[in-house]
């Protein structure tokens, strides 16, 4: 059974009003179990919205969507993933361990089962000595790492990051794609991960889907070749720039298509 | 510890040098130019007034104190109140806050003078119930924007939780609100103390601080009224250094330090 299932799936914004947006239309993706998709287009391209029809934070307007074989909205409800943001999004009153703690604690946790669950996560991020710590106490890469940590509390088979490293230095957020994949190879998430990134959606991708704005759609999926275990040394690899140019191809066909549209529209 | 202390040291002297040299600096003013009593009376003079009406002067304090407490305590409570019931129903909080505006746009002695006809001559009630209303506006306007101004991004991870609307607003939206309510109560604590005093010139009993400077002045007691003054600025001092003390208790890892430092 496929991890998530998008069918024929569009998203209208203000439906009827003057300034109605054709977010999506018609998307089709099958995510398998386990797998790593990256979702990358120009701003407005819809990615984020899909990510958020996914983690039902949004309805579609059309079409049908399955996480694990259920409603998004069950699945919202079961906690069956956890969710990134570019902003870290950790509650400043509280400490590392227990902003890790808040999911389980909505989902009625004891205190003791809670604290050993946030101290696994902190070790999984190598951020253990910094339990009672306060998210201001830290830098930019260790606050995401806790906003990962959290997000991977409740052990969800599903990963949602809408651009988590897209606040990060370059040097940071190299580091942090090597460790959300070591992460992802022990806990066996599948993740759909938002970025404007080319060499991270490629670094970190088993499938690339290129998206294109006005209306947003899925354009092309590049597949990602890469032999065995992703290191720095990936990095170097043939594959790896066949996967940059392949995608970079694929975003150009967007930029070009929305060039001659632009000459028409004057 | 030590250095803590040693920064503290640091830091509050300059100031208390300050203080000290302007009150020397008022002292040779007044004996220099000779300065008649009934002008300006010389910090001397006005300290043993001070210290010769002491229990007259802590008698006022302790009555326009009270009504400075009682009002900011209620006048909190109903703040608190409000903005989470405010916050909780949009459509209310359009009824409400045009009728709150007008409100607050009359002038506190109109009000006074108005309570004071509806109650006894020496009830104390009517000078409460206008420290009420001050430190009331205050708290209300601050508390509901913190409760309604929370991040996006916190929200959305909420809702990820399949959290409860009454889950955001324990765990998001009120912790939210706890440096914005001592924010207001940093600004209510001594508007309460200035009210109390305020509402005491518009009739009633002549028992506080602020029926006391006047009546000495009137009757031309310059050091005394200044011995009064005295008392209610120490008055007003100590509801605002309790007010950031208890800002800093009540907020992890220290209020002001993490303001300044998140995001």
């Amino acid at each position: 059974m496929s991890a998530v299932e998008i069918r024929n799936v569009g998203k209208i914004f203000n439906v009827g009003s003057s300034n109605q947006v054709d977010a999506l239309v018609d998307v089709d993706l099958s995510i398998a179990s386990g797998e790593f998709v990256s979702l990358i287009g120009p701003s407005g391209c819809g990615k984020s919205t899909l990510l958020r029809l996914v983690a039902n934070l949004l309805e579609p307007t059309s079409g049908d969507i399955a996480v694990n074989g259920k409603s998004p909205k069950q699945a919202r409800l079961d906690q069956d993933y956890g969710m990134a943001f570019q902003q870290s999004g950790l509650f400043d009153w509280r400490s590392v361990a227990k902003n890790i703690e808040l999911p389980l604690e909505l989902k009625g946790w004891d205190k003791a089962k809670r604290r050993e669950r946030a101290i696994e996560m902190l070790e999984l991020v190598k951020l253990a000595d910094f339990a009672e710590h306060f998210p201001w106490q830290l830098s930019g890469g260790m606050q995401q790492r806790v906003a990962i940590a959290r997000a991977l509390a409740v052990h969800p088979q599903l990963l949602l990051m809408d651009e988590p490293f897209g606040a990060l230095d370059e040097m940071t957020r190299e580091h942090m794609q090597g460790e959300l994949l070591s992460i992802c190879r022990r806990t066996g998430s599948t993740v759909i991960f938002v970025t404007h990134s080319i060499p991270e959606a490629v670094y970190l991708s088993n499938r690339v889907v290129v998206m294109s704005p006005r209306p947003g759609r899925i354009t092309k999926i590049v597949d990602v070749d890469i032999e065995g275990e992703r290191t720095d040394a990936t990095r170097d690899d043939a594959a790896f720039f066949a996967g940059i140019t392949a995608v970079r191809e694929a975003l150009r066909g967007v930029e070009m298509t929305a060039h001659v549209r632009g000459i028409e529209d004057r | 510890m030590s250095s803590r202390a040693a920064s503290i040291a640091r830091s509050a002297l300059p100031p208390a040098v300050f203080g000290v040299g302007f009150i020397a600096l008022w002292e040779l003013v007044v004996k220099g130019f000779d300065l008649k009593p009934y002008f300006l009376a010389p910090p001397s003079k006005i300290w043993q007034k001070f210290t010769e009406n002491f229990d007259l002067i802590w008698g006022a304090t302790k009555v326009s104190g009270t009504n400075a407490l009682v009002g900011l305590l209620v006048g909190t409570a109903f703040g608190i109140v409000m903005s989470l019931v405010l916050s909780r129903y949009r459509v209310l909080s359009d009824l409400v806050t045009p009728l709150a505006i007008a409100l607050n746009a009359i002038p506190i002695f109109v009000l006074v003078a108005v309570l004071n006809n509806m109650f006894a001559i020496t009830s104390e009630v009517p000078r409460r119930i206008m420290v009420t209303l001050v430190v009331y506006f205050i708290v209300l306007v601050n508390v509901a924007r913190g409760l309604t101004q929370v991040s996006p991004t916190h929200v959305e991870l909420m809702r990820s939780y399949a959290a409860s609307d009454v889950a955001i607003l324990r765990k998001v939206r009120v912790p939210n609100a706890v440096p914005y309510l001592f924010t207001a109560l940093k600004i209510a604590a001594p508007a309460s103390v200035i009210t109390a005093f305020v509402s005491e010139y518009f009739g009633g009993s002549q028992n506080g601080l602020g029926s006391r400077i006047a009546s000495n002045i009137a009757n031309s007691k310059n050091a005394v009224a200044w011995a009064y003054v005295l008392g209610a600025c120490l008055l007003g001092l100590t509801f605002y250094v309790i007010s950031s003390l208890l800002e800093g208790a009540a907020t992890p890892g220290g209020g002001s330090k993490r303001a300044k430092k998140s995001r």
